[in-house]
């Protein structure tokens, strides 16, 4: 890996990092009054796919969105606004942290139901199909939305109809608290399960950057060349609780064990780490840090200051 | 005006639309086979070719959300499905998806998706192939619900949905699919959310939709041969209602009588019943009445289903009856006819 290209997934990690961390910090304040689903501790994942793909592209996500929103290229104000519920948000203050949009860069949504975007990013690239441009479609995913009979319409319907779709699946072990264990058969390989589909399909640790880095570039270019989809399963895991700001290992339903050894395992800390034993690179690591913190601050002052929409704006919008 | 069946004005309706629009594109389960849908689809693929016009996978939820997504990219589907019953599989893409995309982004793009429901009836179609849910349909914001009667409606509706920004549910009954009556050439359309005056009077109301308007016409008919004048409102548009034409005609007339091709609980009818009882209260000179189907699922067996539909002869019944009139021989000359099951002599089965 280039020293530029780490340099860069540094600057995307750690911006994706504090952002969460920042509304983690501020969450307890009362003032976002919406579920927040924060994905601290898998940034690896958005990061690569920040690097590899281009404003044109479509992306689709889930509940747990904020990162995608961000490496996709979304506006920050406009997503911390929203969460505030603030007219300035991306979503006018009606979708709130579980309905991110940033057209500008074709984020064309996040939905709160399981599965629920996943058939419209294959939409979105039989759209694609149909205007025949070089445009790819990518789908977020959890290891929840596996269990969902939309999932294996869509990659049903992505196949026979050879479309231009990159599934991102997320492996954080848990939906909600409930672990893989009760929702999957033992030894289970989402992957292979896929692949028996007829679709192309690639493995990450999504704790390994180059693995990562590599697949992630290899099969955003191979959906743009071949038009075909392709699916990808990265391990993961979330750091705080599903929903909400708070650490949760003293609930019980995931080890503290676990979680230590998950987070001994952070790209982010490591790659840092790298980098500053460079002393080159001390003063520029430096820079990214204070330049996201004072980015990130600005977002959130952005927010508070303002103002919340109008009352009767609740009714507008039901039709186009 | 050229006279065509409401299955070729359907036809018609999706041709015009992809000709007049090329992002239009019409799939679902048997769109291109032999069948095409009870004919409505018939030729699309051949003049629009297999990008534009396709069948797919047995996959209701996720066929749904394709339409949306491709709609997020400015194209426009008609989506049909055989029978109404078959679509409760896409319920979570139609509810949280496609009814809410333009609100809960802030209206800043929107999902033009037409879903064509079938409706089945009779000839033992039976408890999962013959409800009639645009009352559930209506209940969610965000979604446009029509249900066209002659052919004439059913082309000029369906070009506008299929035209409209927004998502609609458009539901064919079955027992209309070979009506006959004279449909525009060409590029017709007609607004959505407007009701039509089928049949003006000075006496009662009858509210109606789809299938059940031409039993309202049947029993207007009769009506007028009895010396009752009724005027029959046919909806088109169950969302949106057009309140306005409604609550005319029953401040005319001072009676109501609201007909429901589906249950009768938390009906259509019992929106139109309650609205007017709320907002024309003094305009009515005896209380309103609803007819739909009892709340009982339509059972398969040709003896179960004799005298089991609201038909004309009830709607005469209820209106003489409103009227302060005798109902005696209503049966005698409002028979069911013989088999009752069938909406013609035309239909054979199997479906």
């Amino acid at each position: 890996m280039t020293e530029s290209l780490s340099i860069n997934l540094f600057a995307k990690m750690y911006r994706i990092r504090a952002i969460e961390e920042a509304i983690a910090y501020h969450y307890p304040e009362g003032k976002m009054r919406c579920p927040v689903h924060l994905s601290i501790g898998q940034e690896l994942i958005p990061s690569v796919f920040s690097e590899a793909i281009r404003p044109t592209d479509f992306a689709v996500s889930t509940h747990r969105g904020h990162a995608h929103y961000l490496a996709k290229g979304g506006n920050l104000n406009a997503m911390i606004a929203e969460i505030y519920g603030k007219s300035t948000g991306c979503s006018k203050g009606k979708g709130g942290s579980m309905h991110l949009i940033d057209l500008a860069v074709n984020f064309m949504g996040t939905s709160a139901i399981v599965g629920n975007s996943i058939p419209i990013g294959v939409g979105l690239a039989l759209s694609v199909q149909l205007r025949e441009t070089d445009q790819i479609s990518c789908v977020f995913l959890g290891d929840g939305a596996i269990e969902e009979g939309v999932f294996y319409e869509s990659v049903n319907f992505a196949a026979v109809r050879k479309l231009p779709v990159l599934f991102i699946c997320e492996n954080n072990l848990y939906s909600v608290y409930s672990p893989l264990s009760v929702r999957q058969p033992a030894g289970r390989s989402i992957a292979n399960m896929v692949k028996a589909m007829g679709v192309e399909v690639g493995v990450a640790d999504g704790m390994n950057i180059e693995a990562s880095q590599g697949l992630m570039k290899r099969s955003i270019e191979r959906v743009r060349k071949t038009g075909l989809p392709c699916f990808l399963e990265f391990s993961t895991y979330r750091w705080r609780e599903h929903c909400g700001h708070a650490f949760d290992n003293e609930i019980g339903y995931r080890t503290p064990e676990e979680f230590l050894d998950w987070q001994q395992k952070d790209p982010l800390h490591h790659l840092e780490m790298q980098l500053i034993e460079d002393l080159s690179l001390q003063g520029l690591v430096m820079d990214i840090k204070s330049n996201v913190m004072n980015e990130v601050n600005a977002a959130f002052d952005f927010a508070e200051t303002s103002p919340f929409p109008n009352q009767h704006e609740a009714y507008d919008n039901v039709f186009a | 005006m050229p006279q065509k069946s409401f299955a070729t004005a359907i036809n018609e309706g999706i041709a015009q639309a992809m000709d007049l629009d090329d992002s239009v594109i019409c799939y679902g389960l048997g769109v291109t086979d032999p069948k095409a849908v009870f004919g409505t689809t018939a030729s699309l693929e051949k003049r629009f070719g297999a990008a534009r016009v396709f069948d797919m996978p047995t996959s209701e939820n996720a066929m749904t959300g394709v339409a949306i997504g491709a709609a997020l990219n400015g194209i426009k589907s008609v989506m049909t499905h055989q029978r109404v019953d078959f679509f409760l599989l896409a319920l979570d893409q139609l509810v949280n998806s496609a009814a809410k995309w333009h609100y809960m982004f802030g209206g800043q793009n929107s999902v033009p998706i037409t879903i064509r429901l079938i409706i089945g009836r009779g000839w033992g179609q039976g408890p999962t192939h013959s409800q009639n849910l645009q009352a559930w349909f209506a209940h969610i914001p965000g979604l446009k619900v029509v249900m066209p009667t002659t052919p004439e409606d059913a082309k000029g509706l369906l070009i506008s949905s299929i035209l409209d920004p927004n998502p609609v549910v458009f539901l064919e009954h079955r027992w209309l699919h070979n009506s006959i009556g004279e449909v525009p050439d060409g590029d017709f359309r007609l607004p959505l959310g407007k009701a039509k005056v089928m049949r003006e009077g000075r006496d009662i109301t009858i509210v109606s939709m789809s299938y059940m308007t031409i039993e309202a016409l049947h029993a207007a008919d009769y009506l007028e041969k009895q010396g009752v004048s009724c005027e029959v409102v046919d909806l088109r548009s169950i969302k949106p209602l057009d309140w306005e034409t409604v609550f005319a005609s029953t401040v005319k007339t001072g009676r109501l009588i609201a007909l429901d091709s589906g249950f009768t609980t938390g009906s259509v009818a019992g929106e139109i019943v309650a609205r007017v009882a709320m907002e024309k209260f003094s305009a009515l000179r005896k209380a309103p009445a609803r007819l739909a189907m009892p709340d009982v699922p339509e059972p398969t067996s040709i003896a179960l289903t004799k005298g089991f539909y609201v038909r004309a002869a009830d709607i005469a019944i209820k209106v003489l009856s409103m009227m302060d009139k005798s109902v005696d021989y209503i049966n005698a000359d409002l028979s069911e006819p013989d088999p009752h099951d069938v909406p013609g002599d035309w239909f054979k089965g199997p479906f």
